[in-house]
């Protein structure tokens, strides 16, 4: 026998008293470490975005809505085409690219899809009128150092993913997004059929955690033809050459398209930064229930515990059982309510965060082992600190009391 | 053994303080067998509990074979109880959620011997109780003598040289009563000395010498006939 066989049956003694203590910091924990996970993944998420389309601009109907800018051009509403001709032929310095898409939901082997038309950048070297204002270079964006040249990776049809463009595109020819693929067990070479039309899969894009996955990519006229929309698109992409130049861009593409939205990346990531914080100011209150629930479950319960357990002190005293021994007793038994409480607290957390998180921030969550050990740690402190005191009371009982009926 | 020497204790009730003990000049014997005895009230387990320096007297001295109890320091003076002393209680006062194994185990775990030794010993000694078969029965699974006798098994356990006994046999039936008392006989005759609170006139007949406390006081009774409260 030895104290932690002491303080362990002890424990399973009174399991009621063991299980309040532990589930009071297991509810902290658990929400604690679920909002700081959804938090922190929703933060890179937010960096990602900002840093891989933070040049970027979109232009949407004036009515359009949006809150993730993957998604942006599913609002159902759509533009003119020929605001792509404008926006071209003002010939605005820092403008790298133009991606016009039009999006039509429809359904592809009996699942959901999302039918995105997209106009491939030969098409715009193509037409001669655009032709005439030499493709976006003339007007280099003073000072710019990061000006895209198309490299022979960029070139390939997967490259869709990333540099939200493609170079070449037939009209029958489609991209498809990575779970549609596997859903409809897709590869490059397959045939499938739209509204009627036979078309063959050039290629297959990475997984990018975005709607993209879910989406069909082919030609923008066809889709228009297709879907008999009309000269239409739902959203126009621009790629500015750096952050500075899309902030000078925005005040220009709004006077040239009056009737549009134009907004840039940080404005549309404004909601999910204004969650995060929200998300952040929350965990912080959570700290505060763990401490103040949690601690004064925990200092109430070992202060009952230490009542009830006067007389067995006080024998335990008398057979030679040290001051010190006496804190140990208690604070071990608050150590392993802190473990239990925090590692339980620490999975249902994670769990809560990996399986919750997309639904509440949209964005996928994976564990953190430094977080669930800060949250472990915490627990730990939160509960040794509340069983502090009733400890060492403990350990200044008088041992007379085991001469009485307690 | 004991030695005791203008000793006083007194306690404080409602702003007026109590007379809980005091005595000029005590002394116990190496290998006595005392009983206290005294009416309710009048110290008894004051006296007990200043004896297993569990209790600081507001006056005087205490000292076992020489060595002052109270000036040592409550962790050396609990060393000091778990090295020479054994405790009866009137309730036994067993862990309840241990076995009578483990109760037994409790002295030799606070003297640091190891989980191997505390077993054999505990085992040995329960058996000599005639507990053999009871080791991992909770408290609450044993009768009141066989609760006795696993407390019994406790205070031998590190061998003390001193036994003090708080009423042993208050909750008792006659036979785990005779069981008891036999016992502690038993250890007399092994030359411990042997301390004992009662109200039990029986239990009070075994004694070699007894106290009679009135009103906090002492004083050594030589006569048979007084000996019982």
């Amino acid at each position: 026998m030895n104290l932690r066989s002491i303080v362990w049956k002890e424990m399973w003694e009174r399991p009621t008293a063991m299980l309040t203590s532990v589930t009071a910091i297991l509810l902290g924990v658990a929400a604690l470490v679920a909002i700081r996970h959804v938090t922190v993944f929703s933060e890179r998420e937010v960096a990602h975005q900002l840093e891989t389309l933070g040049a970027n601009i979109l232009i949407l109907p004036k009515a359009a809505t949006l809150q993730d800018y993957y998604s942006a051009d599913l609002n159902g509403q759509t533009l003119p085409e020929e605001r792509v001709s404008q926006v071209l032929m003002a010939s605005l310095p820092g403008v790298e690219k133009l991606s016009p898409k039009l999006c039509v939901p429809t359904q592809y082997d009996g699942k959901d899809v999302i039918l995105t038309g997209i106009l491939p950048q030969t098409e715009f070297q193509a037409k001669a009128a655009w032709q005439s204002v030499s493709m976006f270079s003339i007007k280099k964006h003073v000072g710019c150092t990061k000006v895209h040249s198309d490299s022979a990776e960029d070139a390939s049809p997967e490259a869709l993913a990333t540099s939200r463009t493609i170079r070449e595109l037939g009209d029958h020819e489609v991209v498809v997004g990575a779970d549609t693929a596997a859903r409809s067990e897709l590869k490059t070479g397959s045939s499938l059929v739209l509204f009627g039309e036979k078309f063959r899969v050039v290629a297959v894009l990475p997984s990018t955690g975005t709607v993209d996955d879910g989406r069909i990519f082919a030609h923008l006229h066809t889709v228009q033809r297709c879907t008999k929309a009309g000269e239409v698109v739902s959203a126009i992409e621009v790629l500015g050459c750096c952050e500075d130049a899309a902030g000078d861009l925005v005040p220009q593409l709004s006077a040239l398209l009056p009737d549009s939205k134009v907004v840039t990346v940080s404005q549309v990531v404004q909601t999910q930064v204004g969650i995060n914080r929200l998300m952040a100011r929350s965990s912080v209150f959570v700290l505060g229930v763990l401490v103040i629930v949690g601690g004064t479950t925990v200092a109430s319960s070992i202060s009952a515990n230490v009542r009830e357990r006067r007389r067995e002190i006080g024998t335990l005293m008398a057979l030679g059982a040290a001051p010190g021994l006496i804190s140990r007793l208690f604070l071990l038994k608050a150590f392993w309510l802190g473990i239990a409480g925090g590692v339980g607290g620490c999975l249902i957390g994670i769990a809560a965060a990996v399986f919750l998180g997309p639904y509440w921030a949209g964005v996928s969550v994976a564990p953190l082992p430094l977080l669930a050990l800060v949250a472990v740690a915490a627990a730990l402190a939160v509960t040794l600190l509340a069983a502090y005191w009733p400890a060492r009371r403990a350990a200044r009982l008088d041992p007379c009391t085991c001469f009485q009926e307690v | 053994m004991f030695q005791l020497q203008n000793v006083s204790k007194t306690y404080t009730r409602r702003s007026s303080e109590v007379l809980a003990l005091r005595t000029e000049s005590l002394e116990i014997a190496d290998g006595e067998y005392a009983a206290i005895l005294g009416p309710s009230g009048s110290g008894k387990t004051t006296l007990l509990s200043i004896l297993g320096g569990m209790l600081s007297p507001n006056s005087g001295s205490v000292s076992v074979d020489g060595i002052s109890l109270y000036d040592m320091s409550p962790t050396r003076r609990a060393e000091f109880r778990r090295e020479r002393m054994g405790f009866v209680f009137q309730t036994f006062n067993l862990v309840p959620y241990l076995t009578a194994q483990e109760n037994v185990q409790i002295p030799l775990y606070l003297t640091g011997q190891s989980p191997a030794k505390q077993r054999a010993r505990s085992g040995e000694l329960l058996e000599r109780m005639g507990l053999a078969d009871r080791l991992d029965h909770k408290p609450s699974e044993l009768s009141t003598g066989q609760q006795q006798r696993v407390a019994l098994a406790r205070t031998l356990a590190n061998d003390p040289r001193i036994v003090l006994a708080d009423e042993p046999t208050g909750n008792l039936d006659p036979d785990s009563r005779r069981i008891v008392l036999d016992f502690l006989d038993e250890l007399h005759g092994e030359g411990r000395t042997i301390v004992m609170v009662t109200h039990d006139a029986v239990a009070a007949q075994r004694a070699r010498t007894w106290l009679r406390l009135e009103s906090g006081t002492v004083r050594q009774s030589a006569d048979p006939s007084a000996k019982a409260a």
